[in-house]
């Protein structure tokens, strides 16, 4: 596909999404577009450590949970806008994300997926027995200001979908500038052979480091958006492996290491689990855990490189392995 | 005037087996020395303590006066050593160009300058034609190739080479031989391990020859190939320097 294909193509697809909510009004269908759309910048924020620097992480619900925690907290207890708690949330993922990294990347492979669940766990282990933070029970946002300043939309879910799209488009954004950016190929450099790419200089704890620190952010955004929809967070929804799991299964489904593929493996999954909660009935989450783990298990197995190698090799022919063959 | 590097009494040990033992040695500036034993002799083990890969048991390296052992391997690169692996370690999921687009990077934070500095070093051993294409599909001699062009690209003062001639055909040989000098004639000192030693006798100042870890031979390819010592380790019978 040629730059401006390209570019047209992408311009289409944001009017398509722009567009979807007027078309289709049903409340419960516009819902899960806004979960696809969250799951979607949740799995391009795992894919900046995840896909493009290799270090699987399955403990990111651990930055998205504090993104909700942080933002809500502010907001019941100093009264600050989510917008502002957002940023914080993003910051202080940021620097929880470099503290549990330090010590994590020093394990290689799946050592280190496993100490990330380790850290998921742990997190909210705590948060389950800290009253301040609402323990076990959870935190309720109060329905004070209602509208853009204030985050909260009760009428229609509609803004939580622009909302959510803009978001995306953010998140795609930063994504796209880091891998053009000296950053983006270290971190490949890394994924693919560390020794060599430390022979050439480059510093494998501070390149993984700065890539979990942005990836953490961006992953805290998203949870702030979460608990401003739902307007209730406990350790369970917003803590959980399960979740941490779901961001890297969007990204491995995709595509790992590729800039759309989290966007067509949220769209999958999220159409995956509205089936299997039809036929299954309820949502139970022990259902969405198995489907969660057939589908690794196929990947892995069949497809490593995903549904984009499915699209970039059939549609693009033998040179789409190198979308961006110059830099 | 101090030389670029200088080996002292390096000794590397894991557990009981001394891989390397009281290994002395200097590389003067722009200087191709050639190190050469049988295999296990310890010739990449002295590569990875010099590149920082291994720290010493035992011993000095100092690189332009400063003591590098113990460094880690991105602080040595940065001071200008670099090299390449036995076992070729090309980036498979980049192309051409950003391979060695990544060891541009060192020194050009820029990508636009990075990329042109890389495209630089690919004109420089040829392979810029195959810019483009992914590195995995290279040849077993262009990937070495490759990582001997990315290594340049990391602008150093010293490129250790690992056995960059093995398994190529006579032709390529030849060609990675005269790669090898126009390296040196550039300014860049070069110390080159290696089996095949028709190619690497000729264009070597000085020859370095390890046995079960300790040098036992330093001095010029002629007398390197006359010497007794030499011949029982390594050479054999039927080996002579060319017009020796
Ligand atoms: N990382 C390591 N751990 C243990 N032993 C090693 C290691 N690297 C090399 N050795 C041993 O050190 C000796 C020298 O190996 P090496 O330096 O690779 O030899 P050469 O490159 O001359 O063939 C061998 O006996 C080898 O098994
Ligand atoms: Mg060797």
């Amino acid at each position: 596909m040629s730059r401006r294909a390209g570019t047209a193509a992408l311009l289409a697809a944001l009017l398509l999404a722009a567009l979807f909510p007027l078309a289709v009004a049903r409340p419960a269908w516009q819902n899960t577009a806004i979960l696809m759309l969250m799951a979607a910048q949740l799995g391009v924020a795992w894919n900046i450590l995840g896909g493009y620097a290799g270090q699987v992480s399955l403990g990111h619900a651990a930055f998205f949970g504090t993104g909700a925690y942080v933002s809500s907290l502010l907001s019941m207890r100093l009264g600050l806008s989510p917008w502002l708690g957002m940023l914080a949330g993003a910051l202080v993922a940021s620097a929880f994300a470099v503290v549990v990294g330090w010590p994590c990347f020093r394990l290689k492979g799946h050592y280190f997926a496993m100490a990330t669940i380790a850290v998921v766990e742990i997190v909210q282990a705590v948060v389950n027995g800290w009253e301040r933070l609402g323990g076990a029970v959870g935190l309720y946002l109060p329905l004070a200001e209602t509208g853009f300043g204030g985050f909260v939309f009760n009428r229609s879910k509609l803004p939580y979908y622009y909302i959510a799209l803009a978001l995306l488009v953010l998140t795609l954004a930063v994504n796209w500038l880091v891998a053009r950016s000296r950053t983006g190929y270290y971190l490949r450099a890394i994924k693919d052979e560390p020794d060599a790419a430390r022979s050439l200089g480059v510093s494998l704890t501070r390149y993984k480091l700065q890539a979990i620190a942005l990836s953490a952010a961006l992953a805290a955004m998203g949870g702030t958006l979460y608990a401003q929809k739902e307007l209730f967070i406990d350790p369970g929804s917003t803590l959980s492996t399960s979740l941490s799991i779901k961001m890297s299964l969007v990204a491995i489904l995709g595509g790992v290491g590729t800039l759309f593929g989290p966007v067509i493996g949220a769209a999958v999954l999220t159409a995956v689990e509205e089936g299997s909660r039809v036929i299954f009935g309820g949502t139970g989450r022990g259902t969405d855990l198995v489907v969660y783990g057939l589908l690794i298990v196929l990947f892995a197995v069949y497809q490593p490189a995903g549904i984009m190698g499915w699209i970039t090799g059939r549609w693009l022919g033998p040179r789409a392995e190198r979308p961006e063959e110059e830099p | 005037m101090t030389p670029l590097l200088e080996v002292e009494r390096l000794t590397k040990r894991f557990g009981g087996l001394t891989a390397n033992e009281d290994v002395s040695f200097t590389v003067g500036e722009g200087e191709i020395a050639g190190l050469i034993g049988p295999n296990g002799a310890g010739k990449t083990t002295v590569f990875n303590s010099l590149a920082g890969f291994f720290a010493p048991s035992a011993g000095s390296i100092r690189f332009r006066g400063e003591e590098i052992a113990g460094l880690p391997p991105e602080a040595v690169a940065a001071r200008g050593v670099a090299r390449t692996f036995q076992i070729v370690r090309i980036f498979k999921g980049m192309t051409v160009l950003e391979n060695v687009l990544v060891g541009a990077l060192l020194r050009h934070r820029a990508v636009p300058d990075a990329v042109a500095r890389a495209r630089e070093a690919l004109r420089f051993t040829g392979l810029e034609r195959r810019a483009a294409d992914p590195a995995g599909r290279l040849t077993v001699a262009e990937q070495k190739r490759l990582e001997v062009t990315r290594a340049l690209a990391t602008e150093p003062r010293l490129l250790l080479l690992d056995e960059v001639m093995a398994g190529l055909t006579a032709a390529e040989v030849q060609d990675a031989v005269e790669m090898v000098r126009r390296i040196r004639d550039r300014g860049i000192a070069c110390v080159v391990v290696e089996h095949v030693m028709e190619g690497i006798m000729p264009i070597a100042d000085r020859m370095l020859v390890l046995e079960r870890g300790r040098l036992i031979a330093d001095g010029p390819p002629r007398a390197i190939a006359n010497d007794p010592a030499v011949i029982a380790a390594y050479l054999g019978e039927e080996y002579r320097a060319p017009g020796a």
